[in-house]
């Protein structure tokens, strides 16, 4: 069977809706540059973590005294569960015209998303009990500054998919909200990526060193 | 769904199966190693490096559906905006550390 091209990144609509299909790709593509410059904003982040963890420890906790590796386990397997599951939010917005799995899936993404910034939110509060807060060492300040830029995007992530749902509801399955959650998909799978580096880079990395 | 679309949910669905089968393998590998310290110290950095970069791999192929099928910008947008990430935080990297080596 031959391959519908894809216009855009993410889940495509195709035939299933080719009104929104063809608008899709001007808006889809400029969220893609936009998440393209996240992406940058991230890698200097990292680029001051990779000096400031092995440089800037100040006498300070090294990052073996302090990461807790199962908990960034949990946090890892509840951050990629959530991808998945918005995985099947984008199938069940292409393929299923009841709302019933599309709001299922969207409501199970937002609650692993909140179990992820919750336990995140624990391991920092665990950090600062143990007197490793961002004003310790330049480890630490960089530290803080790209895991919890990370955590906030995924908060605002959150709060995108309590507005979506509420459209949803309000508008229904109008193309403007469909191309809104298309959206939300490529943020969310971004963040995943992102967490990926954060998890090997900083967490794994700190702790093998 | 129609006939047509009763196809293309298979594969589609075909496809998030994969990535996150194939994602959760390489996080649960890459843990195992730090976790038990199976390899020596810089061998173990290497392979979890490795593993990451496949994960990310897998993540735009699956999950963004980003490949040779997509439309030219969207790959190319990735793969130059990788060459500015590869400069910045290789050179950042590069430099601060010579000079940190200076300094002691």
């Amino acid at each position: 069977m031959k391959r519908e091209p894809l216009l855009h990144p993410g889940l495509n609509l195709g035939s299933t809706d080719e009104y929104a299909h063809n608008e899709a790709e001007p808006v889809i593509f400029g969220f893609w540059v936009f998440l393209m410059a996240d992406l940058v904003l991230f890698a200097i982040l990292f680029a001051t973590y990779a000096s400031m963890s092995v440089q800037g420890q100040a006498d300070g906790p090294t990052p073996t005294d302090v990461f807790d590796l199962p908990s960034a386990f949990i946090e890892t397997m509840l951050l990629l569960a959530s991808s998945i599951t918005f995985g099947m939010a984008s199938l069940a917005l292409k393929y299923k015209a009841d709302g019933l799995h599309l709001v299922f899936w969207l409501g199970l993404t937002f609650c692993l998303g909140a179990g992820f910034v919750g336990m995140e939110v624990r391991d920092f509060w665990v950090m600062t009990q143990e007197g490793a807060v961002p004003q310790r060492s330049g480890f630490l300040s960089a530290f803080f500054l790209l895991v919890a830029t990370h955590g906030i995007h995924v908060t605002a992530g959150l709060f995108w998919m309590i507005v979506l749902l509420v459209q949803l509801r309000v508008l229904g399955r109008t193309t403007a909200v469909k191309l809104r959650l298309m959206r939300l998909a490529l943020f969310w799978h971004m963040l995943d990526i992102v967490w990926v580096c954060i998890f090997t880079f900083v967490y794994l990395f700190g702790v093998a060193q | 769904m129609t006939h047509k679309h009763v196809e293309t949910y298979a594969r589609d669905f075909r496809s998030y199966c994969i990535g996150g089968v194939l994602a959760l393998a390489l996080t649960a590998l890459a843990f195992w190693l730090v976790m038990f310290e199976i390899l020596p110290d810089f061998e173990r950095l290497i392979a979890i490096s490795i593993l990451a970069v496949a994960q990310i791999i897998v993540h735009f192929r699956f999950f963004l559906h980003i490949s040779w099928y997509s439309h030219r910008d969207d790959l190319q947008l990735v793969l130059f905006t990788s060459l500015i990430l590869f400069l910045m935080v290789g050179g950042t990297i590069w430099i601060l550390f010579n000079l940190h080596e200076r300094m002691m």
